[in-house]
């Protein structure tokens, strides 16, 4: 429980922040002069969508920061053996890092307004997502090859969960990296609408990658090291 | 300085978000059906909402028959009564309570309180309904499989709810499962609507501490959702997963029947962790919308200024973050380290302080005002008095040593109906009754809402308090029968047939309130735009009902909070939010 700890005072943070940015600790009514004390005009609010994917990245995490909650208290369990840890993970997690830097390439080339560099990154970045995918399909395969089905232990159960969910947010990423590079395409289309759009994109993928990073290091056992920096850090 | 009264628009800063495109029907279908307009969608929410909450009228008609007379109809036997009991709680607090006070509400009330046009991603938000359909859809349909719907009680405990012996283990528990994924997902897309609206969507001048405090209510619930319903869409994935694919996430090895199960090595307290790190949550996200609500009609209707404005908005994030760290009260006799129990009863008894404050600063609005006593008043004062009964029985309960003799009996019963039962059901009434005038542009009948105002309240008091003795006596809640039981004496039976009796008569009396409501829409006498004389910004959109867009042709601005009530020296005893500042004027 401690992961949805970390998580909570996380978000909290950010929540509290927000709101004594917002003036919530003035009391406006006890100045005297003018009619209202506003929050300076400096602030210029992100767009709505930003703000509405930066919530659902906050409810995304929680919903991974449970299953790594629930993970590691049944990992305290004497009768626990690790999960399986397929050496292709190495490779999909590799063609994941590059699918994150190119779309990061592709926000540039958006920024910069150059249509061709977009394409071509951002058609990049498809593929090597596509290709993590079909990694992760194989890692599967060769796991139930091996006769390690989600119902032989636990641990399976899990690395077939996390790893389908985790799956699963990037195929639904996919749809919309493809509705933008359709638009990219589309010379009518207003060149800031893409640019942001590709933006959206682009913080998804990095979302998405550090989930990964911190999966792949729990399912491979290395998370016991981290825990453990943790720990000294916080003890 | 500037002097505000001349050109009073100069002294508010500009809007923070350009004017959104609104998306025009062009059809009837999408005008009325796959409508993108939020107040639509209010609408078929609520309906839906109250459509399937009548089922779960009848369900707790069904349990209620079962305790008084056992075995007096033979329709209802061991499993129909167990299902009956899943199916109520169930119904009630997700697919009823949580439906309409964030999406009938919600979705009414937020764009109108923070003067936006409609939310902010209204195509999601249809969506979002249309996936509230679906669950309940599916939810109602497992009615009609073989086996019936699970029986395995509202918390689907594992590993009971999916071996034999528990009435719907074939197909009864995988529709329920499916179901609250399917309302899990279609909530997520409402509730980051609802935030991102009050985030963005604010109209010129309507600073966070000018917002109503039913957006507030509302806003801070529909966080608390989005944070916890992942810990319920977690705990039904990994089950579904345990029933269908035979994984071990929460099954022990396990023996059934003298076969022994495919299982092994699951954790089934796992699945109450995760389920009541939603489930606590969950009450709190049905009453702080309630205490939002309750807030602005008192304040209405009492011609005051709430009291303690920022106090009370901070009660509510307090309450909102403390909800999230109790949830452990819930598995006191789960056999958990006492060092738990002891961190779960201080957190616990911890949110008693927030509470009361709200508590004080409702009734401290109340003294000396000049109190109306209308229907959504008298609802308002129920809920005060109900919402206190059930919060102290709270205190005894949120102590492991008193929790545990009480845990298994009708004292949890009633406890849990008292705070997060029948308060909110009596916020809802008043908040109908309320805010009807701005959805329709007709009153409802003053007598008839007071005859069933008077019904419902009596009647709430007779079934509920009368639980809290049985309780003491130890009658245990969950049991189909009794049977043999030396220690509940013969008065407990007589007891438990006038509860029965009441809530017979106060479910049909709600009939009082849908004939009022529906008869209303047509005969109901013309309300005008502002009825109330309320000063927060619904009620003052150019059109009643507002039309679509909500605002004509220019957004309102807005000059101070939704409590300008009875102020010196006006004409009016209000000033609503929009009208420019007078002279010398002190409004937040």
């Amino acid at each position: 429980m401690s992961v949805m700890g970390l998580f909570f005072v996380f978000i909290a943070s950010i929540a509290v922040t927000w709101l004594w940015r917002q003036g919530v600790m003035s009391s406006t009514w006890l100045a005297e002069g003018e009619v209202a004390n506003y929050p300076g005009e400096a602030l210029s609010p992100p767009p709505a969508a930003k703000v509405g994917l930066g919530v659902y990245l906050v409810v995304a995490g929680c919903l991974f920061s449970l299953m790594t909650a629930a993970f590691f208290m049944r990992m305290e369990s004497s009768d626990w053996q690790p999960p399986p840890a397929p050496g292709i993970l190495w490779f999909n997690t590799l063609a994941l890092v590059v699918s994150s830097a190119t779309i990061q390439m592709a926000q540039f080339a958006a920024a910069s307004r150059s249509r061709e560099g977009l394409k071509l990154w951002l058609g990049a970045s498809g593929v090597f997502s596509l290709a993590f995918l079909l990694g992760q399909l194989c890692a599967w395969r060769e796991l139930v090859d091996a006769g390690l089905y989600a119902s032989s232990n636990p641990a399976n159960a899990f690395f077939f969960l996390l790893t389908g969910a985790h799956g699963l947010h990037l195929i639904g990423g996919l749809v919309a990296l493809g509705r933008t590079f359709r638009g990219a395409w589309d010379d009518r289309r207003n060149t800031a609408l893409l640019a942001s759009s590709v933006e959206l994109c682009a913080i998804y993928w990095h979302f998405l990658l550090f989930v990964w990073l911190l999966l792949f290091a729990m399912l491979t056992g290395r998370a016991e090291a981290l825990g453990a920096i943790c720990r000294r850090i916080l003890g | 300085m500037t002097d505000a009264t001349v050109r009073p628009e100069d002294a508010v800063p500009p809007a923070e978000t350009p004017e959104m495109e609104l998306f025009h029907a062009h059809s009837w279908v999408t005008q009325y059906v796959f409508c993108q307009d939020a107040k639509v969608i209010a609408i078929q929410y609520a309906g839906t909402a109250i459509g399937i909450g009548l089922v779960a009228l009848v369900m707790s008609w069904v349990i209620r028959i079962q305790l008084a007379f056992p075995g007096a109809i033979s329709f209802i036997d061991a499993d129909v009564y167990y299902q009956s009991v899943t199916m109520h709680g169930m119904i009630m607090v997700v697919y009823m309570l949580t439906a309409i006070f964030l999406g009938g509400f919600g979705n009414y009330l937020i764009p109108l309180m923070v003067g936006a046009r409609d939310m902010v991603f209204p195509f999601v938000n249809m969506l979002s309904y249309w996936v509230y359909l679906l669950a309940t859809l599916v939810l109602a349909a497992s009615y009609f499989v073989p086996g019936g719907p699970t029986g395995a009680g509202w918390t689907l405990y594992p590993p009971q709810s999916i071996l034999t012996g528990t009435p719907g283990h074939e197909y009864g528990i995988i529709m329920m499962l499916a179901s609250l994924i399917l309302f899990i997902v279609g909530f997520t897309m409402g509730g980051l609507n609802y935030v991102v609206t009050v985030l963005q969507g604010r109209t010129r001048g309507m600073t966070l501490m000018r917002m109503p405090l039913t957006a507030w209510g509302i806003f801070a619930a529909a966080v608390m959702a989005l944070l916890a319903f992942p810990g319920l869409f977690v705990a039904c994935v990994m089950l579904l997963l345990d029933r269908t694919l035979g994984t071990s996430f929460f099954m022990p090895s396990i023996v059934e029947l003298g076969e022994h199960k495919n299982y092994n090595g699951g954790s089934p307290i796992l699945f109450q962790h995760l389920f009541w790190f939603f489930g606590h949550p969950e009450v709190y996200i049905v009453a702080l919308p309630a205490f939002g609500i309750v807030s602005d009609l008192i304040s209405v209707h009492a011609r005051k200024n709430i009291f303690g404005y920022r106090m009370m908005v901070w009660a509510i994030i307090a309450i909102g973050v403390l909800s999230m760290v109790v949830w452990g009260h819930h598995m006191y006799i789960s056999g958990m380290d006492p060092w738990f129990g002891f961190f779960f009863a201080v957190t616990t008894l911890a949110i008693a302080v927030p509470t009361a404050l709200k508590v004080y600063n409702w009734v401290l609005t109340l003294w000396h005002a000049d109190i109306h006593f209308t229907t959504p008043m008298l609802f308002a004062l129920g809920f005060l008095v109900t919402f206190v009964n059930g919060g102290i029985t709270g205190l005894y309960l949120g102590n492991v040593i008193v929790d545990v003799p009480l845990s298994a009996t009708l004292f949890v019963v009633a406890h849990f109906h008292m705070v997060m039962g029948i308060a909110p059901v009596l916020v809802i009434f008043g908040a109908i009754y309320h805010w009807y005038p701005k959805i329709t542009g007709r009153m409802m009948d003053e007598r008839l809402g007071k005859i069933h105002f008077w019904i419902t309240f009596l009647g709430a008091y007779a079934i509920f308090f009368p639980m809290h003795y049985l309780g003491l006596l130890g009658m245990p809640r969950r049991f189909y029968e009794m049977g043999q039981t030396a220690f509940v004496p013969h008065s407990a039976e007589l007891l438990n047939i006038f509860i029965t009796v009441t809530a017979l008569v106060v479910g049909f009396a709600q009939s009082i309130f849908f004939y009022n409501l529906f008869r209303s829409l047509k005969h109901g006498a013309p309300a005008g735009g502002n009825p109330w004389r309320a000063a927060s910004l619904e009620w003052q959109t150019p059109e009643t009902p507002p039309g679509h867009g909500n605002w004509g042709k220019e957004l309102p601005i807005v000059y101070r909070w939704a409590y300008a009530y009875s102020v010196p020296g006006e004409p009016e005893d209000y000033l609503p939010q929009n009208v420019p500042p007078i002279a010398g004027e002190h409004s937040p």
